[in-house]
């Protein structure tokens, strides 16, 4: 009988399916161009028009857009890829035929997560590599900034990915998937200060329901670390305020964690 | 034990009954063919009985456990074999299939499942490249290789062609005979006697039928036809006994040229079954 053998644990299907996740991913060419080039060719784009025209010394705007860019990228490959892939996952047949074997919920999200980390570090890679060929974006030398660069990024491909999670229980096609996630993000990017900079020449209420989202909290916090401390003072709170990043960024990784298993849904049947 | 017990299962999607009432009893390493015209209910059977959707009343246990809470070790003895699944086509026949064997506690070797299926030579194909008829075997090797005890195949040959059909049919057989119990849904006549040990119709949402392939709705006992030419033409005459009528007719030493005896195929037994219903 079959008694004797023991299930896979979580942690081993998860590694499995985070290696299926982005051997598929990498095999679609047209996903791979898109989700790495489009936030690569925002980033000249915005760097070449604005160039130097910014009057701190020392600093061009486009060194600016391209640390406030890797936030955008963040949210690019985390969330949107995420929202797509779980409502794409519901409609060809992926989640019916994994909660047909004894897989959990908990290790198809782990390999989820290991596909948008994945994604995450290429497309910051590409993105920084951009700043540093084309707008001479400074890497730190310090420890201490790129220890911020680290927490700062695990938290917000945590927090995004698990978002993105939550929001594909809204989305009702993989069709229409993308052009509904695009919405959201695109409108934080406006007003979180990824594409305007500095932040505090939006309203302040748009900077109010910013501050209640992610996307500014992550463009601070890498402002923080590849610009001068001078640069501080351009922020809304006029300081990087690294315990206030943190602090929202955990507490979105937690409503994430809340909303994800509370609105998944294996298919898109209704009664079930 | 029994690996499926039903008794009275109703399902109704907002107005409409899907189900009302059904009773089924399969015993294990048994091949049980659910027959029925579309929207008759079998999907929704089949899918309470694999655990992909609930039911409003009713009794079921598969594999001695109800689906409706069937947890992973419950999961880990099914295996369903999707209808219409188009994932994984980036992936390779062999990587999907050692992927899916991954997740289960005892598989069977991936090697050995992709033979049992035939796609031996497309191992290292796309699963994008493969034919209609392929990528159902490759269904079938993604629903057998965690070595269940019963797996449930929801229409598996529609689309194919003759010659996929019958190889499909040998690897049903090869299942059966390593003593796999199989709940097969269809609605082609030919499938469930070829493959059938017992079979029900379902129409309407009830079961209007059960039997064997030979004895499904009386038909076993059912008057033959008997036809021959004549010298004024064709004749045919019905009977209760054509074994007697023929020794009469051939008493008188003639010839009985172009004789046949038919009784009822099993389609039209089934059609008669099903047009009661209507």
């Amino acid at each position: 009988m079959t008694t004797a053998a023991a299930l896979p644990s979580t942690a081993r299907m998860g590694l499995s399916r985070g290696k299926v996740e982005i051997l598929q991913f990498s095999r679609d060419r047209t996903a791979v161009t898109f989700s790495f080039l489009f936030p690569a060719m925002l980033l000249l784009l915005f760097g070449s028009i604005f160039g130097d025209d910014y009057d701190q010394p020392g600093l061009s705007a486009a060194q600016i857009f391209s640390a406030s860019m890797i936030a955008y990228g963040i949210v690019s490959t985390a969330f949107i890829t995420m929202g797509v892939g779980i409502a794409t996952d519901r409609e060809d047949g992926t989640l019916k035929r994994l909660r047909g074997t004894p897989v959990t919920a908990t290790a198809y999200f782990l390999g989820k997560l290991i596909l948008v980390a994945a994604l995450t570090v290429a497309e910051v890679a590409v993105l920084l590599a951009a700043g540093v060929a084309f707008f001479d974006l400074p890497l730190p030398t310090d420890a201490g900034r790129w220890f911020t660069f680290g927490w700062l990024l695990v938290l917000s491909v945590v927090a995004c990915g698990l978002l993105g999670i939550a929001a594909s229980a809204l989305v009702r096609s993989a069709r229409t998937a993308g052009a509904v996630l695009n919405v959201p993000v695109v409108a934080l990017q406006f007003i979180s200060g990824v594409f305007i900079h500095p932040i505090t020449q939006l309203p302040d209420w748009m900077i109010t329901v910013a501050s209640v989202f992610p996307v500014k909290w992550m463009a601070q916090g890498f402002r923080s670390v590849f610009l001068p401390d001078t640069a501080a003072g351009l922020e809304a709170g006029g300081a990087w305020e690294h315990g206030r990043i943190a602090l929202v960024l955990l507490a979105w990784c937690v409503i994430g964690s809340v909303l994800c298993l509370s609105t998944f849904r294996w298919t898109n049947t209704r009664d079930v | 034990m029994t690996a499926i017990e039903v008794r009275g299962l109703r399902k109704t999607y907002g107005s409409r009954s899907a189900v009302s009432g059904i009773d089924l009893s399969v015993p294990h390493g048994e091949v049980f063919a659910l027959l029925g015209p579309n929207g008759a209910g079998k999907t929704t059977t089949v899918e309470i009985l694999e655990g992909h959707r609930r039911r409003d009343s009713g009794d079921v246990r598969v594999l001695g456990q109800d689906p409706a809470v069937g947890g992973r070790a419950w999961r880990a003895r099914i295996g369903i074999v999707l209808q219409s699944a188009t994932d994984v086509a980036d992936l390779t026949v062999a990587e999907t299939v050692r992927h899916i064997a991954s997740l289960y506690p005892r598989p069977r070797p991936a090697a050995e499942v992709i033979e049992l299926t035939g796609l031996g030579d497309k191992a290292k194909a796309k699963v994008r490249a493969l034919s209609g008829g392929q990528r159902r075997r490759l269904d079938v090797a993604l629903g057998i290789v965690g070595r269940p005890e019963i797996v449930f195949l929801d229409e598996p040959t529609t689309g194919f062609d003759p010659h996929a059909r019958r190889q499909f049919w040998q690897l049903v057989r090869a299942l059966a005979a390593e003593g796999t119990t199989i709940l097969l849904t269809t609605h082609y006549l030919d499938e469930a006697e070829a493959l059938a040990d017992r079979l029900a119709v379902i129409a309407d949402g009830v079961l209007v039928a059960e039997g064997t392939p030979a004895t499904l709705g009386g038909r076993a006992g059912a008057g033959a036809t008997v036809s021959w030419t004549g010298p004024a033409g064709p004749v045919s005459e019905q009977t209760a006994d054509p074994v007697a009528l023929i020794a009469k007719l051939t008493a008188a030493g003639d010839d009985l040229p172009g004789l046949t005896v038919t009784r009822p195929s099993l389609e039209d037994t089934y059609l008669a079954l099903i047009g009661e219903q209507r």
